[in-house]
């Protein structure tokens, strides 16, 4: 007789009689049932409850200092920095650090240029990756799929660095800026987004490389916001008689906008703070006197990541941590678009169905 | 066609027919349309996966030709002459284990307060807000925080603040699927458990929290694997260091700052054990992602 197992079977009305190991086992249910549960005194302590409830809170407000106290530390760090030069920081281009004069221009230029870039690249794909999962792709090669891109989220910054300095770099500057640079050489505006040495380091390699990093972001949330279209929907449009690509430019991706919208700036903010691999990749150059796609440049990240270790305590520590200001301000105001866009998406969802 | 097929209504069918004719055109340029829109999908899928396979491709070739013994079993060198990345090694597992040690109890707690106690509370609304917009905060400006909080009081720097730092890491994550996890959870089974007259602390560890353990090992295995190769925070909190230690107040070598360090080197053996590190860290990484996956899928 197998304990616990109830076999029941429907003779009669009497199902409970033949449960079989009841009558048996009744002892034993009785004994683990005890030890399952808490002891049955009329007044437990409300000790271990008050304990409980405080470390859940305590964890829970640990959470919103942490927040208060970055910013804190980043302005008190950045201080010395922000009463000398106010918010001018923001255009000013000059990076000196032999004359001690700073202003962020160059790195804030460098850090929006490559995650334009990114996105440029990144949204499209990412659209076509999110169509090819949830319209086109067999069932069962949805999942391995989807996991695989996935995974190239899962890929450490610092091998996408490495790889895209010794690699990447090398193959870009071969077979891409240098066709390009004989194609775009005359052009009058474009010659100039060309310009330089194609040594394969600059903006152009960063943004690629950075655009690469986020599709998997962009990729999922918009794979993800498709899936909650009903399918109500989308199967009346194929009823009367929409192709696919109808169903996802014309019911899906309307009905999903501000989701998708949500998914690309979830992607720029990655964009935005993404480190290791842009400092190996973008050339770190101080200056800003060229508006080429080739030419090296810097971004907050990889100054930070540069110079901060080796900065001596005063105005250039306090700039670059101003720096580090001006990046969280940025990302945060991107991220928390994001999820307002997202949440959006999820109240218009419950209002609908 | 249409005519013939009824005469009667031939007077009536007419600009019916010249329609459709347009239609027809309609009709194949929709259909034009869409098979471009589909292959452009496809390739971008293609595109997608061409990456992946490139970079681990290269990660492999590289890594594996890099790799020997002694990577096992040596310290790192100075430029140009033998040596391993042990110590490298210990410190990333060191930094790391404690760094999760220290993340996880906090983060679940979190988690719990936010499925468990401030589902509509003001403060749980704050802290998820405030909880998603760090876990996708650049890792760098928490090593900022670090270098102001410990580092420049201690005047040093150090393997302490590298824990701590990539322990902030690990908060976010480990908050973000315990909430989810814990919010999967019927109602009717925390209700069972109160009818039983049980105390809302061991309705919680004995029965929600033991219901989802599947999904939050998952989301501690993940945050491992994101702060093993998280480089950003260590450099100006753990820094590096040449040689083994194991004292917490010192600097402390990692994998990954190792790896920048030598990558960005013109030593070609630096170069050669960069590339191994590069081999071991994403080898360990996407390991312990599949891991996750399958540990989750498994249990549900």
């Amino acid at each position: 007789m197998v304990k616990g197992r109830w076999q029941p079977s429907f003779i009669g009305d009497n199902v409970v009689a033949t449960l079989p190991g009841l009558a048996f086992d009744r002892n034993e249910m009785e004994r683990t049932a005890r030890s399952n549960l808490p002891s049955l005194a009329r007044h437990p302590s409300p000790w271990p409850d008050r304990v409980f409830a405080f470390c859940a809170h305590a964890a829970a407000w640990l959470t919103l200092a942490l927040l208060v106290a970055i910013i804190g530390s980043l302005v008190v760090g950045a201080w010395p920095a922000i009463k000398e030069y106010g918010l001018s920081f923001l255009w000013r281009s000059q990076w000196d650090p032999v004359q001690d004069r700073y202003g962020g221009l160059v790195m804030i230029y460098g850090t929006l240029m490559t995650s334009f870039i990114a996105l440029l690249i990144a949204v499209p794909v990412s659209f076509g990756i999110a169509l090819f999962l949830t319209e086109m792709a067999p069932g069962w090669l949805r999942r391995p799929l989807g996991v695989a891109i996935e995974l190239l989220a899962a890929v450490p910054s610092i091998v996408y660095g490495m790889w895209g300095l010794l690699v990447f770099a090398p193959v870009l500057s071969k077979y891409i800026q240098a066709p390009m640079q004989s194609l775009l050489g005359d052009v009058p505006v474009l010659k100039e987004l060309v310009a330089g040495a194609p040594v394969g380091i600059g903006v152009l390699s960063a943004g690629i490389i950075l655009a690469i990093m986020i599709i998997p972001f962009i990729a999922s949330v918009m794979r993800d916001v498709f899936e909650v279209t009903p399918s109500m929907l989308k199967e009346s449009a194929y009823a009367l008689g929409s192709t696919t690509w109808e169903v996802v430019y014309k019911v899906v991706l309307p009905y999903t906008k501000t989701g998708v919208i949500g998914g690309i700036m979830l992607g720029l903010g990655r964009a935005i703070g993404e480190t290791m691999a842009v400092t190996f990749v973008i050339g770190n150059f101080n200056q800003l006197d060229t508006l080429s796609l080739f030419a090296a440049a810097n971004s907050i990240t990889s100054a930070l990541a540069n110079e901060f270790a080796e900065a001596n305590p005063g105005l250039h520590q306090a700039s670059l941590i101003y720096l580090g200001l001006v990046l969280f301000f940025i990302t945060f105001v991107v991220l928390a678009l994001s999820k307002l866009l997202l949440s959006q998406l999820k109240k218009n969802e419950g209002a609908r169905s | 066609m249409m005519p013939a097929i009824n005469p009667t209504f031939g007077a009536t069918m007419n600009p019916a027919i010249t329609m459709s004719a347009d239609k027809l055109k309609k009709h194949r340029r929709r259909k034009v349309v869409n098979v471009v829109a589909l292959t452009l999908s496809l390739s971008a899928m293609a595109f997608g996966l061409f990456w992946l396979a490139w970079i681990l491709f290269e990660t492999i070739r590289l890594g594996v030709s890099g790799l020997a013994l002694t990577v096992f079993t040596q310290m790192t060198p100075p430029p140009l002459s033998e040596g391993g990345l042990l110590n490298a090694i210990i410190g990333s597992f060191m930094m790391v284990s404690l760094a999760t040690l220290l993340g996880t109890p906090i983060g679940i707690m979190a988690g719990i307060y936010l499925a468990e106690y401030g589902r509509n509370h003001w403060l749980g609304s704050a802290v998820r807000f405030i909880n998603d917009i760090l876990l996708s905060a650049p890792s760098i400006v928490i090593g900022l925080f670090i270098y102001a909080v410990v580092v420049a009081p201690m005047r040093s720097f150090s393997g302490l603040a590298g824990v701590l730092a990539l322990a902030l890491i690990v908060i976010p994550v480990v908050i973000r699927t315990t909430e989810n996890m814990l919010s999967l959870i019927p109602n009717a089974l925390r209700e069972a458990a109160y009818a039983l007259g049980t105390p809302k602390w061991r309705v919680i560890l004995r029965i929600t929290l033991n219901a989802a353990r599947a999904g939050v090992v998952t989301g501690v295995l993940l945050a491992v694997a994101r702060i093993a190769g998280e480089t950003a925070p260590l450099l100006f909190t753990a820094l590096s260091n040449q040689f083994w230690t194991s004292n917490l107040g010192e600097p402390m070598a990692s994998l990954p700052v190792t790896i920048f360090k030598f990558a960005m080197s013109p030593y070609e053996n630096w170069q050669q054990l960069a590339w191994a590190g590069v081999f071991l860290i994403t080898l360990g990484v996407l390991a312990l992602n599949i891991l996750a996956r399958v540990l989750f899928r498994h249990k549900n």
